[in-house]
């Protein structure tokens, strides 16, 4: 894997890549990182604090929920992966992009379609179905953007100047099909109005579809494609190879196979049938296995420079991101237990989970990946070095209150929601004097969240003043196309 | 690692983008395959999720669901009560299949910052829902759920019902009549009586009040099922 060794791809190549869709993509994380998470504090608050939902319909928790998940894992997800995805494509495969103007109907396309739901969202236009909420217009709009994409993607490898492909590239294929595949089939309606419409499903299948989309939306556009970043980034900052091929290609298959199996766990105890709840749940427990061959392979890669993660923030966030990443593919398998998921389920422990995935895993492998790209690609030492440091600690302490108070609250709550008295009736029987004891737990995560949100603001800062302080004396080849 | 170089892996696959691509396409599809295909099947065929015990849900409470979507009210609250002692104590008999049969798109939800709303109907007078929804805390002391007294102002517009009647009816729903002069009727019947009970408690609404509309549809929540399940049927 020659290509994987940092230092063998010469830096002046850059110049004939496309860089400036990588600076477009890049700028458009930063701001829509902020814009979600601050969203996500708001309604945090609004759990803690009723009042703070203002009395308005477009400020109230139910329809800002929809918009900072949105937000979170289609506006700054999305764009760090097509950041990292065009930046290191077209490095793998030593190639400018396949067609500039597809690059930028991509970034404006996808950049509208946020805005849309940035609008649509709060005025209480939507489908209902979670991270698939955007009515049928602007799903219609992400179908369009998406086949621009992939005919931009796969036109890429096939003027690839490398005969093999990378791994990375490998997760991110298995992303551009995949959710091509899930939104399609989740997000067949018959519409009613051009605001409104109906999905072709009912009922308990309806339910069944839209699960086997959601969880698969978080494996295949919040876990491979993230893989694929950690499988180019991981070894660039360590500056070693990635520590075993045939563990990546096990790591690949067994994933991509397994993943989208584990769909029917979101709906354990429900009238769904026996078989397909417990198809769900065993697969969910298998997905372990891959999950962490790749969680090993990404550290293990490590192996030789761990000196190196005492002092470098990148391999910092790297290394507890990757360290996230396994907590939570092995919280997950545990809560698609059957008896366990009696317990976590509808409660905050859900709620934590996804975030130790969201926060420690999605963000913290982006960050890592975006301190090491804005020395990289704009060829400036970072104007605050320093601050990265204190973000890196402000984020993983954010995110162990938050997780910590959401285990505490879930634990509680899913736990006197059950508790029966001796009469054998409930022993908490109004339900919001529950809500009451969680109040505490409630303002735990928000401070936790926020903690998350001023990390993420100092690096939008120390980026800005970067990109605006003076350069090296090599100027700034990387935004100048040669061809 | 000697024999990466010429590995089958590396012959088959990574020289190759679209064999890769088609063979990743293939590994991603048979999960969902052998999943879904069977509830297809088996809706299409009548067989496991549909009971005449359960009729569609009329004009006004198709309203009232499009507002409890809009609102985002299944984000804070679920309807599906699972067979187990404390949730069948707490919020009636457990969800069967065929209690969704009608629902487009189904409401299960996710996560419980409110109480299961799965069998709520019945369980308050008309006067209890339209005084929660202006205040929660007038109801339920301690509650956090948003205030949402814009329901008693907004109306809905008839025609607009018409159009969601019509597309229910296409995908399936089995409806008498979608045309706009029978919605309007139903819509404004069905209300009315609403507004009838409102009034006895001194509440003063008209039949296109968006919360007359809400409180038609929490209300039909679950009752069908119950009766029938009541009766022994289900078992």
């Amino acid at each position: 894997m020659e290509q994987t060794t940092a230092g063998t791809v010469a830096a002046g190549s850059d110049r004939s890549y496309d860089m400036d869709i990588v600076k477009m993509f890049f700028t458009a994380t930063v701001i829509w990182a902020i814009v979600g998470m601050l969203v996500g504090v708001i309604i945090a608050l609004q759990l803690a604090w009723w009042p703070a939902n203002m009395g308005l319909p477009w400020t109230t928790f139910g329809r800002l929920r929809p918009l900072h998940t949105n937000a979170v894992i289609f506006a700054f997800g999305g764009n760090v992966v097509f950041t990292g995805m065009y930046h290191s494509m077209q490095r793998l495969l030593k190639t400018r992009m396949f067609s500039d103007t597809l690059s930028r109907i991509h970034f404006w396309g996808w950049q509208l379609i946020i805005v849309a739901a940035a609008i649509t969202l709060p005025l209480g236009l939507t489908q209902s179905k979670e991270y698939a909420e955007l009515i049928w217009p602007i799903d219609v709009a992400i179908t369009l953007v998406w086949v621009v994409f992939a005919i931009n993607f796969f036109g890429t490898l096939a003027q690839r100047k490398v005969k093999h492909l990378y791994v990375a590239i490998w997760f991110y294929m298995s992303f551009v099909l995949t959710i091509a595949v899930l939104h399609i089939v989740n997000s067949l309606v018959i519409p009613a109005t051009f605001l409104r419409s109906y999905p072709i499903y009912a009922g308990l299948t309806d339910a069944l579809v839209q699960w086997w989309y959601g969880h698969n939306a978080v494996g295949f556009f919040l876990t491979t494609p993230f893989l694929g970043l950690m499988y180019y980034y991981l070894p660039k900052a360590a500056d070693r190879p990635i520590y075993s091929y045939r563990l990546s290609i096990i790591h690949f298959w067994a994933l991509v196979f397994l993943y989208i199996w584990a769909g029917p766990h979101h709906l354990l105890y429900s009238a769904v049938p026996d078989w397909a709840q417990t198809l769900g749940m065993v697969f969910s427990i298998v997905l372990l296995a891959p999950s962490w061959g790749g969680m090993l392979n990404g550290l293990l890669t490590l192996r030789g420079a761990w000196d190196r993660v005492r002092t470098d923030p990148i391999l910092k966030f790297m290394v507890v991101a990757v360290s996230f990443y396994g907590m939570s593919t092995f919280e997950g398998p545990m809560m698609s237990i059957r008896a366990v998921n009696g317990l976590a389920h509808y409660t905050n422990w859900v709620i934590g989970h996804v975030h130790s995935g969201a926060l420690g895993w999605v963000g913290m492998i982006s960050f890592g990946m975006m301190y090491w790209m804005i020395q990289n690609i704009w060829n400036r030492p970072l104007r605050h070095p320093e601050w990265a440091s204190h973000h890196f600690w402000l984020a993983t302490i954010g995110i162990v209150i938050y997780t910590v108070a959401l285990w505490a609250a879930g634990l509680m709550e899913g736990l006197q929601w059950r508790a029966l008295n001796d009469a054998g009736q409930l022993a908490n029987p109004i339900f919001v004097d529950i809500t009451a004891r969680l109040q505490p737990f409630m303002w735990l995560r928000l401070i936790g969240g926020t903690m998350y949100l001023v990390g993420a603001v100092m690096m939008a800062i120390n980026f800005w003043q970067t990109i605006r302080g003076p350069g090296t004396p090599q100027g700034e080849p990387a935004a100048v196309a040669a061809d | 690692m000697s024999n990466k170089e010429n590995s089958f892996h590396r012959r088959v696959f990574e020289g190759k983008a679209a064999t890769f691509a088609i063979v990743t396409t293939v590994a991603i599809s048979i999960g969902g395959l052998v999943e879904l295909t069977p509830m297809f099947m088996a809706s299409s065929s009548l067989s496991w999720e549909r009971s005449d015990w359960i009729t569609p849900y009329t004009p006004l409470e198709v309203a009232g669901r499009d507002i409890y979507i809009r609102e985002g009210c299944y984000l804070c609250h679920s309807q599906m009560i699972r067979p187990m002692r404390a949730e069948i104590l707490r919020y009636g008999e457990w969800t069967r299949a065929a209690e969704y049969q009608y629902d487009r798109p189904f409401l299960l939800g996710s996560r419980r910052l409110g109480p299961d709303l799965q069998r709520v109907g019945g369980k308050y007078p008309d006067a209890w829902h339209y005084e929660h929804m202006r205040d929660p805390r007038a109801t339920s002391p301690g509650s956090i759920m948003p205030t949402y007294a814009w329901l008693i102002d907004d109306k809905f517009d008839p025609a607009d019902i018409a159009k969601s009647v019509q597309a229910l009816a296409k995908v399936g729903t089995p409806y008498d009549a979608t045309d706009e002069a029978s919605v309007a009727a139903l819509l404004q019947s069905q209300g009315g009586q609403i507004v009838t009970n409102l009034s006895s408690a001194g509440i003063t609404a008209e039949w296109d009040d968006e919360i007359v509309a809400m409180i038609a549809y929490l209300q039909r929540m679950g009752v069908e099922g119950r009766a029938h399940l009541d009766e022994g049927g289900g078992r």
